[in-house]
C-alpha cells in the first residue's frame, strides 16, 4: 500500500536517483523544474517513506493546434516494489487533477520500443491518440 | 492490417478461452459462435495447443481450456504463431532498387508500429477494455 502526495524539493534528491538508475542518464535540472507552478509532480511513498515512484505532467493548450489535455511527461516505478499497483494510482491521481482542472483527455509520448511502458498506459485504457510524431536526424 | 484467417481464429479462440479459464470449450463450439469453420478452427487450436496456450481437444467432442498467462500474453504472441516472423520475409522483386528500398523502409515503418502496438496488448488489458 503507498500513500500519493505533490512531490516536495527535499524529495528530489531520491527521484533523481531512481530515474537515473532506470534510464542511465541524470537529469536533476529536469526534476527541478517539474516543481514549477502548474505543473502535476506526484510521488508513491511506503508506509516506511521509501519512494516507490512518481509521476509528472502537465496540462498545456494548444500544443500542435490540440484542445487543452493533459500530458504525463514522465511515470517510473521502482523495479522491486512493480506489480502492486503503484503505478495505476499514480496515474489515477493526476487523471484525477486533470478533471478537476476541467480537461477530458490524457496523452503521452511513448518509445514504441518499450514495450513496458506501452503495456502500463494500453492497460489504463489508453490508445492511439490523433497524432502521429514525426522525427528526423540533423547529424 | 490485414491479418491471414488463421491468425485471426486463433486470436478469437484465445481470447474466447481467456475470457474465463474455468470454462471448457469444444472447437465446434467456438466454430459456432465465430461463424467459422469448425475444420479450419481445430488446425488452429492445435497450433495453440502446442504453444501451451491451451489444452484439451481430446475426440471431435473434447473441450479445450486456456492455460496460459493473461497478463503475459500479448496479442503479438498469438500473432507471431501464425504469420511470418519479422525479418524473414523473402526480399520482393524490385526491393533492390532505390524505389523499391525506399518503398520498403516505408512499409517496414508501418509494420513496426503494427508490432509495437499489438505487442503492447495483454490479454487481459483486451479483455478488460470490451
Amino acid at each position: 500500500m503507498v500513500a500519493i502526495r505533490p512531490v516536495q524539493a527535499s524529495d528530489l534528491p531520491a527521484i533523481s536517483a531512481l530515474d537515473a538508475r532506470l534510464t542511465g542518464s541524470e537529469k536533476p535540472a529536469y526534476w527541478q523544474e517539474m516543481l514549477a507552478p502548474g505543473r502535476h509532480f506526484l510521488l508513491a511513498e511506503t508506509e516506511k517513506g521509501v519512494v516507490a515512484g512518481f509521476i509528472a505532467g502537465e496540462i498545456r493548450a494548444w500544443e500542435f493546434g490540440q484542445p487543452p489535455a493533459g500530458w504525463v511527461f514522465a511515470i517510473q516505478i521502482e523495479p522491486k516494489l512493480r506489480l502492486k499497483g503503484t503505478g495505476t494510482a499514480l496515474f489515477e491521481a493526476l487523471v484525477t487533477r486533470f478533471k478537476e482542472n476541467g480537461v477530458t483527455r490524457v496523452r503521452t509520448l511513448v518509445d514504441r520500443k518499450d514495450h513496458l511502458i506501452l503495456s502500463f498506459f494500453r492497460a489504463q485504457g489508453m490508445v492511439a491518440g490523433p497524432s502521429l510524431q514525426l522525427d528526423k536526424d540533423l547529424s | 492490417m490485414k491479418l491471414q484467417t488463421a491468425t485471426r481464429l486463433g486470436l478469437y479462440a484465445v481470447l474466447e478461452l481467456a475470457r474465463d479459464p474455468e470454462q471448457t470449450l469444444s472447437s465446434a463450439d467456438l466454430a459456432e459462435r465465430f461463424g467459422v469453420s469448425n475444420h479450419h478452427l481445430a488446425k488452429v487450436l492445435g497450433t495453440l495447443s502446442n504453444a501451451g496456450l491451451v489444452r484439451g481437444g481430446r475426440g471431435a467432442s473434447g473441450g479445450y481450456r486456456f492455460t496460459g498467462n493473461r497478463k503475459r500474453t500479448t496479442l503479438m504472441d498469438i500473432v507471431a504463431l501464425f504469420e511470418p516472423a519479422p525479418g524473414s520475409r523473402p526480399t520482393e522483386p524490385g526491393e533492390e532498387t532505390d524505389i523499391g528500398g525506399a518503398l520498403q523502409r516505408v512499409l517496414d515503418e508501418i509494420d513496426e508500429i503494427a508490432e509495437a502496438t499489438l505487442r503492447s496488448v495483454s490479454l487481459e488489458t483486451l479483455l478488460a477494455h470490451l
